[in-house]
């Protein structure tokens, strides 16, 4: 059975209008402002609502028609955006709703997404909202976040210097700063993947061995180091240089495959490491010999072709009897030591 | 354990009772790590075994530990995040009290794999409110104990809390709350955490 219900007219004390709706305003049919919730009135200090022009202390932003009662009237229902007319133009949604009889129109307010600034602007409470309000919910949630999303990204910060530094860690060679193994076979695949011309330098200590027989490890380690900051001086910055074994080197210099400047380079490499480093009361005396190949004498490059052509190279070299720099030709593999060479003047 | 919860523990051990302490715990404990990271989880039985240490290079009872590790959240200026969350709860220590069942579906909203006991509220008349904590971790009682006593102090209510019992899985907090508003207590800026 259907009951149609008569609902009886609510009269409700301003008392719980100020409890239940903190942000309303009624305004009489003339457009002056009858009574203002205890929240509106808070964000408006000194300047008493009651009595002031409606459309004079709210501007209507959407819709922008409404500039009227009547027009205030015909839009009850829906949402409005209007801005107080402040300093701050702070932004508030609302709705009407008409008294009977066209008396005037009573208007809920809340301040929407701008919440997080209004409640610092105007110093609101717990108490400033509606018990049913979920402006604290949103606030509480609002901080909680703030702090995991903080925690989450120190652990992310962390997380990402630790991976940088064991990087760094697992690219690098302990004793002499310089690249390892690992990070060179990473670069020769890059600049092969981008296809990045480059020449791939073999370099091979000579007489080191001799140096740690005779003094001491410490004094091979010395001498490490030194060529490693010697390797490094005479290379740009974008040149890679790696201790691939106990006196084994490798450079790749990228974007360079000039023959001539490459064995003018190698010949002032060979000129330093063969300066004397005191150690103790002694010198350590050695050399280097130097095979190399350009990438872009094969139609298709690959790392592990390279290394192998460039060790021909430093054995050509190293044949000729040291202190040389060979560069990498097809006559090498066919026995013909014809091969560009470059030794030391005065060798 | 979530990470929050044991880092929170951590510093509340470090900010009362040095980082030596700390730092001899954790090589005592020899877990592989010397500081709990927030946003992890850990097995409840590191939780227990940290308080267990810490108490005993005090020389007191892992529930007296725990206690002033409530207090120390609520109080403490170094955790003033967690006083305020929980301030949010309610504008009055009473509206606080009756909020404290939502308080582990609050904490969810933000950090959905926060495991904080169940909470039941029941008003026992006169005053007098007794607050079921359920969780299979017995500690949580007696931090709660801690926490809702500064917070009361917090709040400016004079309220008497005790420690009851537990049950199985349920600890039983008694709360008597004398005055409401025994003096000013501390104020609570809504907007000073916002970030806004």
């Amino acid at each position: 059975m259907n009951v149609m219900t008569t609902l009886p007219t609510i009269q409700l004390g301003h008392a719980a209008l100020d409890h239940m709706m903190p942000m309303h305003v009624l305004v009489d049919s003339t457009g002056v402002i009858l009574h203002a919730g205890p929240t509106l009135a808070k964000i408006r200090p000194g300047k008493p609502l009651t009595g002031q022009s409606f459309f004079r202390t709210f501007e209507l932003r959407r819709p922008r028609y409404i500039d009227s009662m009547e027009a205030v009237f015909a839009h009850q229902g829906a949402k409005v955006y209007v801005r107080l007319r402040d300093e701050h133009k702070t932004q508030l949604i609302g709705v009407a709703a008409c008294l009977p009889g066209q008396e005037g129109v009573l208007l809920n307010f809340s301040f929407g997404i701008t919440i997080l600034d209004a409640v610092k602007r105007y110093d609101l409470a717990g108490s400033d909202f509606a018990p049913t309000d979920l402006t604290l919910e949103m606030l509480y949630l609002v901080e909680a976040k703030s702090a995991a999303m903080e925690a989450s990204n120190k652990l992310a910060h962390k997380l990402h210097g630790q991976k940088s530094e064991a990087e760094a860690e697992a690219s690098s060679d302990t004793l002499t700063g310089l690249h390892n193994r690992r990070a060179l076979d990473q670069a020769l695949d890059r600049l092969i993947s981008r296809d990045i011309p480059f020449t791939l330098m073999n370099l091979d200590l000579d007489f080191f061995k001799a140096v740690n027989d005779t003094l001491g490890h410490a004094a091979g380690d010395l001498v490490l180091k030194q060529v490693a900051r010697i390797l490094v001086e005479e290379t740009r910055d974008d040149d890679l240089v790696a201790r691939v074994g106990g006196d084994e080197f490798v450079l790749l210099f990228p974007g360079m495959t000039d023959e001539v400047r490459l064995m003018a380079i190698s010949r002032r490499i060979i000129r330093r490491l063969e300066e004397p480093v005191p150690y103790r009361d002694e010198f350590c005396r050695i050399s280097a010999s130097i095979g190399m190949v350009r990438s872009n004498c094969y139609p298709v490059p690959s790392a592990e072709r390279m290394l192998e052509d460039a060790d021909i190279a430093l054995y050509a070299s190293k044949d000729r009897g040291r202190a040389q720099a060979t560069m990498f030709s097809a006559a090498l593999v066919d026995g013909d030591k014809e091969a560009s060479v470059a030794g030391l003047p005065g060798r | 354990m979530h990470g929050l919860i044991n880092r929170s523990l951590e510093n509340f051990v470090r900010d009362t009772y040095g980082i030596e302490l700390w730092d001899s715990v954790m090589q005592e404990l020899d877990l592989g790590y010397e500081s709990f990271e927030p946003m992890f989880r850990y097995d409840n039985a590191v939780t227990r075994a940290v308080t267990l240490a810490v108490a005993a290079r005090l020389d007191r009872t892992c529930e007296d530990l725990l206690e002033d590790f409530g207090t120390y959240l609520v109080a403490d200026a170094r955790s003033e995040r967690v006083r305020r969350l929980l301030r949010f709860g309610g504008v009055d220590y009473l509206d606080f009290l009756h909020s404290l069942d939502d308080l582990p579906g609050r904490a969810h909203l933000a950090v959905p794999d926060l495991d904080l006991p169940d909470l039941e509220l029941v008003d026992r008349g006169a005053g007098e409110f007794a607050l079921r904590v359920s969780h299979s971790e017995g500690g949580f009682g007696h931090v709660l104990l801690g926490a809702l006593r500064a917070l009361a102090d917090d709040y400016g209510a004079l309220a008497l809390l005790e420690y009851e019992g537990r049950d199985g899985i349920n600890a039983t907090l008694s709360i008597r709350l004398l005055d409401a508003a025994f003096h000013e207590g501390k104020n609570f800026d809504l907007a000073a955490g916002a970030g806004a």
